[in-house]
Order: C-alpha cells, then sequence, then structure tokens
C-alpha cells in the first residue's frame, strides 16, 4: 500500500462514519420525539454531514482520478464503505439513538482533538473546526445519558439495554491496521490508543454518574476496516443512494 | 491595488446573510480576505459550521454582487483554517443582532463551553426585555448557529448566537 493510498483509505473512514450517522440522524428529521430534540438531531446530522463533504472532497483530490464527492458519497457499493458498525446502526428506541451518538461523540472529541496536530495541514484544519462542533454534540448527548440513566425506572432500563446492545460495536472504534501503520510514521494518523484512554475514562465517568454500568466479557465484532457491515448498511446505502442512481450526475 | 480591494471590501459589506440579514457577511466574520491576481478578483471565505447551509447561497451573492458591479473574473476560496469564532463579531454586530431579537454571543460563556461536561450557564440576557432571568431551552436553535432560550421574566423564547 502507498502513502497516497494509505491517506485516501483514512480519509474515508472519518468521511464515512460521519456520511453514515448523520444520515441516520436524518432520518429523525420531522419524526423527532419532541420540538426540540428534532431539531437538534437534525443539528447534529448538519454538522456531520458538513464534516464528511469536506472529507470527502479531500478524499477525492488525494485519490487524483477524477472522481467527485458525490461520487464517493453516491456511487460506492457497502463493501466500498468504512464506517464504523456502530455508526450504520438503526435510530429505534430515543435511548438507542443517544447512547449511539455519545459513544461517538466521545470517541470524536479526542480523536479530532488529536488530529489537530496531524502533519497533514488540510486534516489538521478539518480538525480544529469539527473539534469545535463535537464539543456541543458531546455536551448535549452525555446530559442526556445522565436524564435517561437517572429519570425513570423506564428511562434507566432503555438506556440500559441500549448500551448492552451497542457495546459490542465499541471494540473496533480503536483497531488499527496497515493505514495507520504508514500515516502514524508520517505523524498524519491519530494514535488510538491514545484516544483509547481518553475515551475510557470519560465514558466511566458519564456512566458513573448516571448510573448505567458498563457491559462485561461482551464479544467486540469487527470487520468495517475491510468494508464488512452488519445488514444495517445495506439498507441505508439504497435510501441514501437512490436519487443519485435514479438520476446520474443529478444536482441539487 | 489597495483602493480596489477596499472598494472590493465595502461591496461584500452589503451583502446581508442569507439567514440574519441585520448583520453582513463582513460584520459575520465569513469573509476571510480580498486579493487581486492580475484583473481576478479573489475572495477569501470561511463556514461558519461545516454543514452551514447557507454558505452555498453567500458564495452566489457575492458571486453576483461582484458581477453587477462589473469584475468580469471572480474566484471565491473556501478556507477551514483558522476555523470561525465568534469572537470575530464586532460590538456593532453584536448590538444589530439584539435590536433584532436575538442575543448576541457572549465571552463569558465561550469560556466554559470549551471544556466538556460543563454545568450549564444561563448568563444570557433577554433581547426583548433585558432581563437576565433567562434558561437555556435547547443547545440546538433554528439555525447551526444559534441555543433557543426563554426568558423567566416576559416568557418570551429567544434565540441565543452561541459561542464557538
Ligand atoms: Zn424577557
Amino acid at each position: 500500500m502507498t502513502n497516497q493510498e494509505a491517506l485516501v483509505n483514512y480519509c474515508l473512514r472519518l468521511a464515512d462514519n460521519n456520511l453514515i450517522l448523520g444520515h441516520r440522524l436524518s432520518e429523525l428529521s420531522g419524526k423527532g420525539p419532541f420540538l426540540e430534540e428534532d431539531i437538534a438531531t437534525t443539528n447534529i446530522a448538519l454538522d456531520l454531514i458538513g464534516q464528511a463533504s469536506s472529507l470527502l472532497q479531500y478524499a477525492a483530490e488525494v485519490e487524483g482520478k477524477g472522481r467527485t464527492e458525490d461520487d464517493l458519497a453516491f456511487l460506492r457499493g457497502e463493501r466500498e464503505f468504512y464506517n464504523t458498525l456502530l455508526a450504520e446502526q438503526e435510530n429505534k428506541d430515543f435511548a438507542v439513538t443517544i447512547a449511539r451518538q455519545f459513544l461517538t461523540d466521545a470517541f470524536d472529541y479526542f480523536f479530532y482533538d488529536e488530529l489537530k496536530k496531524s502533519a497533514d495541514a488540510r486534516l489538521a484544519a478539518l480538525a480544529e473546526k469539527s473539534h469545535k462542533e463535537i464539543t456541543y454534540h458531546l455536551r448535549h448527548t452525555s446530559k442526556w445519558m445522565e436524564r435517561l440513566g437517572e429519570g425513570t425506572e423506564e428511562s434507566h432500563r432503555r438506556i440500559q439495554d441500549a448500551v448492552d446492545n451497542l457495546w459490542r460495536f465499541t471494540g473496533e472504534l480503536f483497531e488499527m491496521n496497515e493505514v495507520d501503520e504508514i500515516l502514524l510514521k508520517e505523524k498524519i494518523a491519530v494514535d488510538l490508543n491514545v484516544v483509547k484512554i481518553q475515551w475510557d475514562k470519560l465514558v466511566a465517568e458519564v456512566f458513573a454518574n448516571s448510573g448505567i454500568s458498563i457491559p462485561e466479557n461482551v464479544f467486540m465484532q469487527r470487520g468495517s476496516r475491510e468494508g464488512k457491515h452488519t445488514e444495517k448498511l445495506g439498507y441505508l446505502l439504497a435510501e441514501m443512494q437512490h436519487l443519485h442512481r435514479a438520476f446520474p450526475g443529478v444536482q441539487w | 491595488m489597495e483602493l480596489q480591494t477596499d472598494h472590493i471590501n465595502q461591496l461584500l459589506g452589503q451583502i446581508p446573510d442569507p439567514e440574519i440579514p441585520v448583520i453582513s457577511i463582513v460584520e459575520l466574520g465569513v469573509v476571510r480576505g480580498v486579493s487581486m491576481e492580475g484583473d481576478k478578483v479573489i475572495v477569501t471565505i470561511t463556514p461558519t459550521y461545516s454543514g452551514c447551509p447557507a454558505m452555498r447561497t453567500i458564495e452566489m451573492d457575492i458571486f453576483n454582487k461582484l458581477k453587477d458591479e462589473g469584475f468580469e473574473h471572480i474566484e471565491i476560496r473556501t478556507v477551514q483554517s483558522p476555523a470561525w469564532t465568534t469572537d470575530w463579531m464586532a460590538e456593532e454586530a453584536k448590538e444589530k443582532l439584539r435590536a433584532y431579537g436575538i442575543a448576541p454571543p457572549n465571552e463569558h460563556i465561550n469560556q466554559r463551553v470549551r471544556s466538556i461536561l460543563s454545568d450549564e450557564v444561563t448568563h444570557v440576557q433577554c433581547p426583548h426585555c433585558a432581563s437576565w432571568n433567562t434558561h437555556l431551552t435547547s443547545q440546538f436553535g433554528s439555525t447551526a448557529c444559534k441555543a433557543l432560550y426563554k426568558c423567566d421574566d416576559c416568557l418570551e423564547p429567544f434565540d441565543y448566537f452561541k459561542c464557538i
């Protein structure tokens, strides 16, 4: 693998996380549990899709094969997406939406803080911008974790169930492969071991404040680094890519 | 040359923000610079938020304004760094926001928001009745740059232009 190929893959990994999670949240637009939360999820979706757009543009430029940001978003197949399994899980219960978002926000908060120091100036600039937005997301979702965990018996049961169900997807967040190895040498990538230490600490703190227990002895699912996904992604892509595939080259 | 960029800056100062039309895109801090390369005008802008849907409109407004004023070759460049911040907003612009019914960014809050898991802060002044007795309803509002507050004295809900 060349350095260039590694950088394209790295950008896609980051872009796909934002794009797929942003799309998931956008499914709640107009259907949120109540007005303020409808607006909040839609705002977070907008930030994530905006971040994805900048990252896909950069991936397309580095790749240099004439593909555009839209080609990358709408014309790749399921096995060519590198978002985490966590990002593609369905909204279902509101507690699931919040748990999925909190676990991701906590990761992104520390990840993008580290990425600001990247030797790649473009990634560092995008990280600086994203980190400010993620700070707001994390504050929002960590408050919700507390509210649900400490709320009623019912809300506590639901948020604990959500955490129990999603926990198996958190292992691969910290997985590093050849791409990371190549880019770490260039001081472009983030060392995910560093992020893991901070993530563990923050998640433990918020869970403790919320009366939520950390699941133990969970078998960790993996595969997204090689483009292997849960069955959820295919359905999401079918919807997200439909318009572009039905009307090739369509512009907003 | 300098005269010309000054003139262009002035023109850009006449373009209202598409979502908050009482302030211009220059006052908002979106315009980062104007330069000339031969007879080509280069306007550098930065997004407020990554996904701000107004950016496309702003680009179009700049392009149309300069075209109308007789400039033929226009290029708009977008930069991500330094990341946009409400610190760039001038006092005059903050006054305009207040008069329009939007509470302007409060730097005191800015410091606190940057630490994670910090407590909710409520030092936001109601733009309608000037009371400080207000509370946060939601950190996310009608546009990416605003939060929702409610005044506990006049009971009116209002937008707060949040610090970033
Ligand atoms: Zn009031």
